[in-house]
């Protein structure tokens, strides 16, 4: 076997501890979720909304002209604002709680991101071949998709849990179920279009995995604010989780500018692989069950974008349409590759 | 108005807007035709046409389109597996009929199939026309006027501004503060007051418009490319070649209005070598082929390598290398007469190529005394008590096991394959010696080993050869559908990343009425009210507003009065009250 063994299994240990990493900084998160303030402010800004800020920015700028302003505070927050609270402390334990979530989960990265390019040093190639790999890659770039969103709207912090969920149970598939031996590619993979089809589709499905759980919180949150409008809100245990989320609006506004990231680059990958299998198996598009899926996954994110703009289905029902379309994606992962024999049959364990 | 209006996605500004009724606008002008249309059996089709064309239809034929592709996954195609097909169906019995009879094993070749994405085309088609022709007017058109009450919209706010400055010179500080990229328009309004109504992002209705349009195209495109092109296979062994004709295909397919006999008139003169290499594991790690082909009847030979990822482009043609195996040679001498010598490809049956064929020998027509030989190949070959079963693709000790059958071959009878002998002929133990086949001897044979018959006939394995299968493509209109897909991705960029946003701006003078009314004796002011407003995600819109609205101030601030005078110190007004009360929309 052409692989450097020792690197592969350093890749591997790496692999296993990231997880562990990612499982301690979820912790922390769900910590602060469920102690920290910002639970606490997301629930009473809900019960109190909708309040209105009068904030005067206007002072006098000398010179002929004075001005003065009523700025409404909505025109000053970012879309996730609303739960944020001015006069928060700024050192409170849950808050401490967070900080230390996002450390652990940096240095999860860290260690990912080492073991998928010792992987790639191991087997001299770029280190996306096969399911395990793909899963490694798709959890990494869902992780980096999360911490870029904390740089812009760090108070979405506390819902690290949500976040790295889904991560850690697919990072544990690929680590126990999907796992093989670091080796080289099958001639049909040795392209450089492996490096561009297969890192456009993970990055883009690991956008559409935040989306979906951005929108299941967002179905969460609306039960919720039903509930509350009806005077049925739940007080207390876990079904009162709805009321420490952020907005139902913000979320549903979160989950679509996800969507509307990935999909120009889930398209991307799919006409790349177009292009891919054109040179490889002699024609562009073949129904084979793995293209199948691939187009049943973009028609779904293409409804979900026109459901948005659709009268009447905009909303929850918009939403159902995202969770489906991940359904499909997750299909297209789980079942396509392992079950239904076909030409992208890569995963690598049928062998 | 289109039928597309009523569905449009609802655009928060026009609630503030005069509201447009078409129907009451064009009733008193109505025509005896346009009485027909609108009530008579027009009418039903003409509400037929708009349902179809809606957004809510496509998104139920999206939906439908995704569904209907599911069989296609998970039950076998006969396109791209007809044995596992038949398999599938002969044990389902009735259901397996049933299934096959609505098309569930051609889900994508199937009149529901096609259905569904007709309909879905022309409903594109049918929104995209008057899209266009709204886009083109849209262009031309002015920025709407300001709503009467900017603080209603999303974003808004207000200030004042004191100086005795008349609306229409603020008005103009504050649209050059703009700056260009806003396509603006200054209106005076009646009450004295000055508005700018402004709007960006026109583009993301265009990206929109190039994404559909280029949907459809990239549609049309893989129509003539199915219709037009064609597809054959033909396997060569090395040292030999083919000229590229409908006749010379192993399997050939060619679309509805493809014209079988005019192919493009290119050679691959011969196989030269073929190569597969393999790690240590006996997986492989490449192939390869070189040949030697002619573009046409009359140019010069060139080279070329063909590999598994680049096939050799010829003018509208593509070769490629699809799989690969052995091809045995053997030499046959019949007491008294010149050797025969024969080489016939075999056909994998494994992933380490221990292969199946079949040669076969004339003998004098009507003697039933052919000889046709049955053989196993394994290029690394281990025995199972004279069973030969091969270890590894990799050509290492090659042993050709081999039964030979003298009899009646019933080559005569017409085409038969190449790859076996017939089965009914060679029903060994019932064979009527006249004309079926007797089985004369079987022997595991390395390379060079002979092995002799009863009758003094030898058989030697000579050699073995490799073959390649090669596969030709036509597809007329791939170049038009890349560069389709490639705008598809651009204009999905565009409608995606670029957000519609309008921005009105009102001068209203103190005490000239409304909202804006102030106390007298209050110093001379100007109260202005912005408001801002994004299309279907306002995304990082507040922050933009947000940036103009900072800027506008410091710009009205800093321009200069309009009169010599300025009013060097004035008291502040209390915001609270004189500002515009805000009301929230939620
Ligand atoms: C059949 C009639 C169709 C109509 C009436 C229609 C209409 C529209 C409209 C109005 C938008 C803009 C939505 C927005 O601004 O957010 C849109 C967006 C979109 N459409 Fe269609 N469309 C049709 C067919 C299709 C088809 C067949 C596809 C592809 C499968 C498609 C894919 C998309 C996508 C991906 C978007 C998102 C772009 C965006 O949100 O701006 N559309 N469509």
């Amino acid at each position: 076997m052409a692989a450097n063994e020792s690197l592969a299994r350093l890749s591997d240990v790496l692999f296993t501890t990231s997880i562990a990493t990612y499982a301690v900084a979820m912790c922390f998160y769900t910590a602060e979720y469920a102690f920290g303030r910002k639970g606490y402010v997301a629930s009473t800004a809900a019960a109190t909304a909708p309040r209105r800020e009068l904030v005067s920015v206007g002072a006098s700028t000398g010179g002929g002209t004075v001005a003065t302003a009523d700025v409404p505070a909505a025109a000053l927050r970012p879309a996730f604002g609303k739960i944020d609270n001015p006069v928060r402390k700024a050192h409170s334990s849950g808050d401490r709680l967070g900080v230390l979530a996002v450390v652990i989960t940096v240095i999860g990265v860290i260690l990912h991101g080492t073991s998928v390019t010792l992987r790639g040093i191991a087997v001299d190639r770029v280190p996306w071949g096969n399911m395990y790999e793909f899963a490694a890659i798709a959890g990494l770039v869902a992780v980096l998709a999360f911490l870029a969103t904390l740089i812009k709207l760090p108070q979405l912090r506390y819902l690290g849990g949500f976040a790295l969920f889904p991560v850690v149970i697919v990072m544990f598939l690929a680590g126990t179920v999907w796992y093989v031996q670091a080796s080289p590619l099958v001639p049909a993979l040795q392209s450089y279009w492996l490096a561009i089809h297969v890192s456009a589709a993970a990055s883009s499905e690991g956008v559409l995995m935040t989306s979906t759980v951005l929108t299941v919180l967002y179905l969460v949150r609306s039960r919720y604010d039903r509930l509350a409008a009806a005077g049925e809100a739940p007080q207390s245990g876990w079904r009162a989780i709805g009321s420490r989320l952020p907005a139902a609006a913000s979320l549903d506004k979160g989950a679509y500018r996800a969507v509307a990231f990935a999909f120009p680059i889930y398209t991307f990958a799919v006409i790349c692989g177009a292009i891919w299998a054109e040179a490889a198996w002699g024609r562009y598009w073949g129904w084979d069950p793995k293209e199948v899926w691939a187009f049943i996954v973009w028609v779904i994110y293409a409804a979900y974008l026109h459901a948005r703009a659709t009268a009447g289905w905009k909303g929850r029902a918009a939403a159902w349409i995202n969770i489906v379309g991940f359904g499909a994606m997750t299909f297209n992962f789980f079942v396509v590759n392992v079950v239904i024999a076909g030409l992208h049959s890569y995963s690598g364990l049928n062998s | 108005m289109t039928g597309t209006a009523t569905d449009a996605p609802p655009d928060a500004g026009s609630a503030a807007q005069p509201s447009a009724q078409p129907s009451a606008q064009s009733r008193p002008t109505e025509t005896a035709l346009q009485r027909i249309i609108r009530h008579g059996p027009v009418a039903g089709v003409r509400k037929l046409w708009r349902r179809l064309i809606s957004m809510r239809t496509a998104l139920v034929l999206l939906f439908l389109l995704a569904i209907a592709a599911v069989p296609g996954s998970l039950l076998p195609q006969r396109n791209l597996n007809p044995l596992r097909t038949q398999q599938y169906i002969d044990q389902h019995g009735a259901w397996g009929t049933f299934l096959d009879r609505i098309g569930m094993f051609d889900v994508f070749g199937s009149a529901w199939f096609a259905a569904i994405y007709l309909l879905l085309f022309v409903s594109l088609i049918g929104c995209l026309v008057p899209r266009i022709r709204l886009y083109a007017k849209s262009l031309r058109t002015k920025p709407l006027p300001a709503p009467r009450n900017l603080l209603r919209l999303p974003e808004s706010t207000g200030f004042d501004v004191l100086g005795e400055r008349s609306a229409a010179d603020l008005a103009a500080v504050a649209r050059a503060s703009l700056g260009r990229r806003w396509r603006a328009i200054v209106r005076e309004e009646p009450g004295g007051s000055v508005a700018i109504a402004a709007e960006k992002g026109y583009s993301r209705e265009a990206g929109n418009l190039l994404f559909h349009l280029s949907l459809l195209t990239l549609l049309i495109c893989i129509a003539i490319g199915n219709l037009f092109g064609y597809q054959g296979t033909v396997l060569v062994t090395e040292g030999r070649g083919f000229c590229n004709s409908v006749l010379t295909y192993d399997s050939f397919k060619s679309g509805r209005l493809a014209q079988d006999g005019q192919v493009a008139p290119f050679c691959i003169d011969t196989l030269n070598d073929f190569q597969a290499t393999y790690r240590a594991d006996g997986s492989a790690s490449d192939f390869r082929a070189d040949i030697t082909y002619s573009r046409s009847v009359d140019s010069a030979p060139e080279q070329y390598r063909l590999k598994v990822n680049s096939p050799l482009r010829l003018e509208g043609d593509r070769v490629y290398l699809l799989s690969h195996g052995y091809t045995p040679v053997i030499t046959v001498t019949r007491p008294g007469q010149p050797p025969l010598t024969s080489e016939a490809a075999f056909v994998p049956a494994d992933l380490n190529y221990t292969s199946e064929g079949a040669f076969k020998f004339a003998g004098p027509v009507g003697a039933g005394n052919d000889i046709g030989v049955e053989g196993i190949f394994a290029p690394t070959s281990v025995d199972h008590g004279g069973v030969i079963v091969s270890t590894s693709p990799k050509l290492g000790n090659p042993v050709l096991g081999l039964i030979v059958y003298t009899g009646d071959l019933g080559l005569q009878l017409g085409p038969q394959s190449v790859y076996s002998l017939s089965a009914t002929q060679k029903d060994e133990g019932k064979a009527d010696p006249s004309t079926g086949l007797v089985v004369q001897d079987r022997q595991n044979l390395a390379m060079g080993e002979t092995m002799t018959l009863a009758d003094g006939t030898t058989v030697t394995f000579d050699s073995v050869k490799e073959w390649a299968s090669l596969q030709v493509s036509h597809d007329p209109s791939q170049r038009e559908l890349l560069i389709a897909a490639v705008l598809m991705v651009a204009g999905l960029l565009g409608s995606l990343a670029i957000r519609r946003r309008r921005i009105w701006v009102r001068f209203s003078p103190a005490g000239a009425g409304g909202a804006a009314a102030g106390a007298p004796g209050d110093p001379a002011r100007t109260v202005v009210s912005v408001g801002g407003l994004a299309r279907s995600d306002s995304g990082s819109f507040p922050e933009e507003f947000r940036n103009v609205i900072e800027r506008l101030r410091a710009d009205l601030a800093g321009a200069p009065p309009s009169t010599a005078e300025s009013p060097s110190t004035s008291e502040l007004p209390s915001t609270a009250q004189t500002g515009p009360t805000r009301i929230d929309e939620e």
